[in-house]
């Protein structure tokens, strides 16, 4: 369980997060999405103890992270595949670790067999890596610890698509086994078929704190499509009834009114439909939608 | 690649956290420490530097030593040449040189690669983990320092024994440049280590560790009271003192006693600020 309570982050005149509150529980996959610059990482390290929050806090189990003398036992977390030193080798690097923490060496060959790192790889300098392997160690060395709450930033960079479906996976395993899985991405996609929960920010503040299907359903996005010879006809009608209405040709595209409110109405004023088909909006408008005020960089038009 | 299933009990479930112990940290460093390869081959490199500098003066001294008149045994001795060129002054700047480097390197190379952040994400007691960094790199150090004056010596009296004009180790004064020589070495490395832990950057922390250990000694004069005061507060020049004959007998001359104490408070000061400049600043 992770609670995070009117966590606010200054760096001089710049605020990096504002007064975020949210919870993320145990048992799920959370997904903590946010543009470029929203404060995603800035709220992980906090969460981490690596950064002081400005105001506010943030409790990991109940307790502040830093006041853990050791932590791996406590908390998992990949903050960026990077954070190694290239010198090393991955048996090493985790070797390290582990006795820093007093875990088992035999750990080290059980989280690396873990993460597809077994044998040959594990004895090579880290700096030979590609970003997909360095996101595997970093994923060996959060489950060192076997930790209840796990935190991940961007974990999917870098990885091909089967590494993506096999992180999928373990992160659905670890929440299935009870643990907290925070999993930080700036892309919805990424998260569609992985969390069940969100915690979207934009600009260090909070926009969504929800499930992912209530989440999918505030896009507005959500609408109907409606093909008519009457198009012209049809759109005046629904736009006095109050919807939204894009016409393209005999295609209406309407935004306000279900399918059903929309099939009524035009057959009391006998108006031929040849096809009504709700549209459910994907995750990626809604995120887009509800983000858009907050994008931090923005190409190609000035705001 | 395949992926296994886990099959062990969760540790975390048994609520069986070990205490923490610091010598589990002392640990991890010295694994940190040595399973880079980098690591040998810096002390390796500036031992046969600095041994190779010691050993080349003495081998100078004994080749041309014919031309000397043989009388000259006795005052080159009593004048403790012998002595000063068991660790010249040219040795003991790249030796000082290397030992901060090798002591900011410690810290630096963590800041640098961003593995502080998993350092300090594993250890939350940060303080903890600075600690046992000094304590491993002041203990590798020492040994080093004192395995490099004792080649350094016994080399360089061996050759000069060629002549005749060798000394030994229970010489007046013999043992005193042993000691100072090797344990400028730890204080050396602290004080690298103290500036790289506030600057956190290679470059500007290799500048400011060479302007301090070696620059600032040769700024300052010993011939006016208010510069003399700040030599005497500096380690090199505490080495001077302790390995120079004659220190005594300058303008403003000061005890062996006070470069000790020089030399302990510099690695006192410089282990105190590596541990606790950690503890407020972001990471």
């Amino acid at each position: 369980m992770i609670e995070v309570k009117d966590l606010t982050k200054r760096y001089g005149a710049t605020t990096a997060v504002k007064d975020l509150t949210f919870t993320v529980r145990p048992g799920y996959v959370t997904g903590f999405l946010g543009p470029n610059g929203a404060g995603k990482s800035t709220t992980l390290r906090m969460i981490l103890g690596l950064n002081e929050p400005t105001g506010g806090t943030v409790t990991v189990g109940g307790h502040r992270f830093r006041d853990r003398p050791r932590g791996l036992r406590h908390v998992g977390g990949l903050l960026d595949a990077g954070d190694v030193h290239g010198g090393r080798s991955a048996v090493a690097h985790l070797a390290v670790l582990a006795r820093s923490n007093r875990i088992p060496r035999r750990r080290v060959d059980e989280v690396l067999a873990e993460v597809g790192l077994a044998g040959a790889a594990g004895r090579r300098r880290i700096a030979g890596f590609s970003l997909g392997m360095r996101q595997r160690l970093g994923i060996a060395a959060a489950l060192l610890g076997d930790p209840p709450v796990l935190l991940f930033d961007e974990p999917l960079n870098g990885l091909d698509p089967e590494g993506v479906l096999w992180v999928r996976g373990l992160f659905r395993r670890l929440a299935a086994e009870g643990r907290t899985v925070f999993v930080s991405s700036h892309l919805m996609s990424e998260m569609e078929n992985t969390a069940d929960e969100l915690v979207v920010i934009g600009r260090g503040e909070l926009i969504a704190a929800e499930s992912l299907t209530r989440f999918a359903a505030r896009g507005t996005g959500a609408g109907v499509t409606v093909r008519t010879p009457r198009a012209a006809d049809l759109a005046d009608l629904l736009t006095a009834e109050g919807a939204a209405v894009n016409q393209d040709g005999p295609l209406l595209t309407v935004t306000g009114l279900d399918a059903a409110r929309i099939g009524d109405l035009a057959c009391r004023h006998a108006l031929p439909l040849h096809e009504l088909a709700p549209r459910a909006a994907s995750l990626e408008e809604a995120f887009m939608e509800l983000t858009a005020d907050s994008v931090e960089y923005l190409a190609g038009e000035a705001r | 690649m395949t992926t296994g299933t886990a099959t062990h009990a969760p540790l975390y479930a048994a609520g069986s956290e070990p205490a923490a112990r610091f010598r589990d940290l002392l640990a991890a460093e010295w694994l940190k420490l040595w399973s880079l390869r980098s690591t040998p081959w810096a002390y390796l490199v500036t031992a046969l530097a600095v041994i190779g500098f010691n050993v080349g003066q003495a081998y100078d001294t004994y080749r041309y030593w014919s031309t000397e008149a043989a009388g000259d045994r006795d005052k080159f001795i009593r004048d403790g040449i012998p002595l000063a060129e068991a660790f010249t002054s040219n040795a003991v700047l790249i030796h000082v040189l290397a030992a901060g480097a090798i002591g900011a390197v410690t810290v630096v190379g963590e800041y640098g690669s961003g593995l502080i952040r998993t350092t300090f994400a594993a250890v939350p007691a940060r303080r903890s983990v600075m600690a046992a960094k000094v304590v491993v790199v002041a203990a590798v150090t020492t040994v080093f320092g004192a395995l490099v004056a004792l080649v350094s010596f016994f080399s360089t009296q061996a050759i000069l024994n060629g002549r005749d004009i060798g000394v030994s180790l229970d010489h007046p004064g013999a043992l005193r440049v042993v000691v100072a020589s090797a344990l400028i070495t730890p204080v050396a490395a602290l004080v690298g280590m103290a500036i790289g832990t506030l600057l956190r950057h290679m470059g500007s922390t290799m500048i400011v560790t060479v302007a301090t250990l070696l620059v600032l000694p040769m700024v300052v004069s010993p011939d006016r009271h208010w510069s003399a005061l700040i030599a005497h507060a500096l380690p090199f020049p505490a080495w001077r003192r302790l390995t120079e004959p004659g220190g005594h007998l300058a303008a403003y001359p000061w005890s062996e006693g006070g470069a000790w104490t020089v030399y302990a408070v510099w690695a006192l000061a410089a282990a105190a600020v590596t541990v606790c400049s950690v503890h407020r600043r972001d990471q």
